[in-house]
């Protein structure tokens, strides 16, 4: 079946004046189990993508549909169903965790909403469901009792990828979610994910700007450039046969360390 | 006598003090790019904040911070306040940590030249739209009227890089100053940065986990392992030969290309095990 399908979707903000056209006429069908890289300019619409797929804003125009339901936000179905399945990781962890609960509470919230009610699969006891997901992300468990503040900036995105992965979702999509974490944290994150892909059946959205983590996790790929989607397919396919320059152009641009000097 | 001598200084929070920063010493020259490397919640952004005075009060600190022959610590909020983000400024690494969240960002940025310059207000605000534009904002009259919500997140990264280099201060920290910036926008905004640091002759403590960004950027290399800098050196000698077995395994995790796609990663534990270290 087929996660999301989305038909000439535009997204614009602002009035009259000051339009702008975060996203334009996007096309797009993801399949279920699949795992995809969106990569794409700053700016160039991905974080409003990820919006419209978690049913947080809605587009100006066009259909969305999530698992054959059209995600009007007057299908008061569809979208519970969305809210069940879906879960998602922001870009700035800073300001998606609310500084004044506990990481524990933090954590658990997701698992106490009413719409996870008797799905099978929801982790019944979320203290050990808590120190699961902590240990999976690499954290230590007295980690709970403590406050987002007192956690480093690469901590802080573990706790919100944690907090997603609680209530076992079916679709995680994740903005930028190993973007500030050292290439060993970044390790065990993508292999976590790797090993949810394969063991769940998870369907993985990554918006990354970091093309070796899509070549490495993800089996499909899109690229946006303002607004427009101006390539998808499999990753292979479009790393080593890009059609559009830009594509060229940000795999040429990825650092890599200098070998003198 | 070095722009920057960190003697000795260690961090600890609240009733536990445990210490997450462990007599740590470093210097820079006037000019010097240092990068500092280490593993998330190893102490690089504690250390930056105890730099820029700007740790949480139930932080105790000791040993010393000498910035231009002051001694820091010892400042008041006051002092220390009209030192920062002019002689002194700080690319965060979370970027709404410096932004008002309910004031338009380009009035932030005015009010920061204002704060330490007498300028007109038509003048400041060329300046600001002539300095968002240079780290690559496009329309950067229309990114002056948004606020910080209205902005994707490599915008709000822009913006406080723009913010950062504004009064061109003698030294700049950068706490991985390009996360969420896509390669070739990142291309662009180092390379402002290396402009606008060597243009001044501005020292920059570059904090990141790319290093490959590290290594195009700075000169020299500080390695901090659990809250203890264990090892320092230019960044050839510290990447090419690493000394310590904890950058040794930082450098082979680095690149993931070399890695078979949808196998698993190495992970820093596979050639350094952290319990051997006292
Ligand atoms: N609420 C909003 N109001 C006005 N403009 C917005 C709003 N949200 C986003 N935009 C604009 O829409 C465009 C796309 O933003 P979006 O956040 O989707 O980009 P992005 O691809 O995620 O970029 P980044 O990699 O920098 O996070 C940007 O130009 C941004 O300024
Ligand atoms: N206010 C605080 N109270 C208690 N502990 C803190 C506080 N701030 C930081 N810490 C702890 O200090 C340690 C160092 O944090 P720091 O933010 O310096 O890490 P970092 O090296 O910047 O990591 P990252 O790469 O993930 O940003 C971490 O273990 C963190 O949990
Ligand atoms: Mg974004
Ligand atoms: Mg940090």
């Amino acid at each position: 079946m087929t996660a999301y399908s989305l038909d000439h979707v535009t997204m614009a903000f602002g009035g009259r004046r000051r339009k702008v056209t975060a996203l334009e006429s996007l096309t797009l069908h993801i399949g279920e189990h699949e795992r995809w890289g969106i990569v794409g300019e700053s700016g160039s619409g991905k974080t409003s993508l990820l919006k419209i797929l978690a049913g947080l804003i809605r587009p100006t125009s066009g259909v969305v549909h999530f698992l054959g339901r059209d995600l009007d936000h007057a299908n008061r179905e569809a979208m519970a169903s969305l809210r069940a399945s879906v879960q998602m990781v922001f870009q700035d962890p800073r300001s998606s965790l609310n500084p004044r609960m506990r990481i524990s509470e933090i954590i658990s919230e997701p698992l106490r909403s009413p719409l996870l009610k008797g799905r099978v699969d929801v982790p019944t006891n979320p203290e050990t469901r808590v120190s699961e997901v902590l240990d999976a992300v690499g954290l230590p468990p007295d980690a709970a009792t403590r406050f987002p503040h007192e956690f480093s900036g690469g901590q802080r995105q573990r706790i919100a990828l944690a907090r997603a992965l609680a209530p076992r979702p079916r679709i995680l999509l994740a903005d930028e979610p190993v973007s500030s974490l050292d290439v060993s944290v970044r390790a065990h994150v993508l292999n976590l994910l790797n090993s949810l892909v394969d063991s769940m059946g998870l369907t993985l959205i990554m918006v990354t700007h970091d093309l070796a983590v899509v070549r490495h996790t993800c089996d499909h790929v899109g690229v946006l450039q303002q607004g427009i989607l101006v390539e998808s397919g499999k990753v292979l396919e479009v790393m080593n046969h890009p059609k559009q320059e830009y594509t060229q152009e940000l795999l040429n641009a990825v650092p890599r360390i200098k070998e003198s000097g | 006598m070095s722009l920057l001598d960190v003697k000795d200084l260690s961090v600890s929070f609240g009733r536990h003090r445990t210490r997450v920063l462990d007599h740590a010493c470093l210097s820079l020259e006037p000019g010097q790019r240092l990068g500092f490397v280490g593993a998330s919640g190893s102490g690089k952004t504690v250390l930056a904040s105890a730099i820029m005075g700007l740790l949480p009060e139930n932080a105790h600190v000791e040993g010393s911070i000498v910035f231009q022959g002051q001694e820091l610590t010892a400042l008041t909020d006051r002092v220390f306040s009209a030192i920062r983000g002019r002689n002194l400024s700080m690319v965060f690494q979370e970027p709404m940590t410096a932004l008002d969240p309910t004031m338009k960002v380009g009035r932030q940025a005015a009010e920061l030249i204002g704060l330490h310059r007498e300028t007109s207000t038509m003048a400041t605000r060329q300046r600001v739209e002539q300095i968002f534009d240079r780290v690559g904002l496009d329309h950067a009259s229309r990114i002056a009227d948004a606020y910080p919500h209205e902005l994707s997140g490599g915008q709000r990264q822009r913006v406080v890089i723009a913010m950062a280099l504004m009064n061109n201060p003698a030294m700049v920290i950068c706490d991985e100053p390009t996360t969420a910036l896509d390669a070739t926008v990142q291309a662009k905004v180092l390379s402002l940065l290396d402009e606008e640091l060597a243009g001044v002759n501005a020292a920059c403590l570059f904090i990141s986990h790319d290093l490959g960004l590290v290594s195009r950027i700075c000169t020299d290399v500080a390695v901090i392992h659990a809250g203890k800098i264990v090892e320092r050196g230019s960044a050839a000698q510290v990447f090419m030969n690493p000394q310590h077995p904890y950058t040794a395994g930082l450098v082979a995790t680095a690149s993931i290309d070399a890695v078979e796609p949808g196998t698993r990663l190495p992970v820093i534990e596979d050639f350094f095990d952290p319990r051997q270290e006292q």
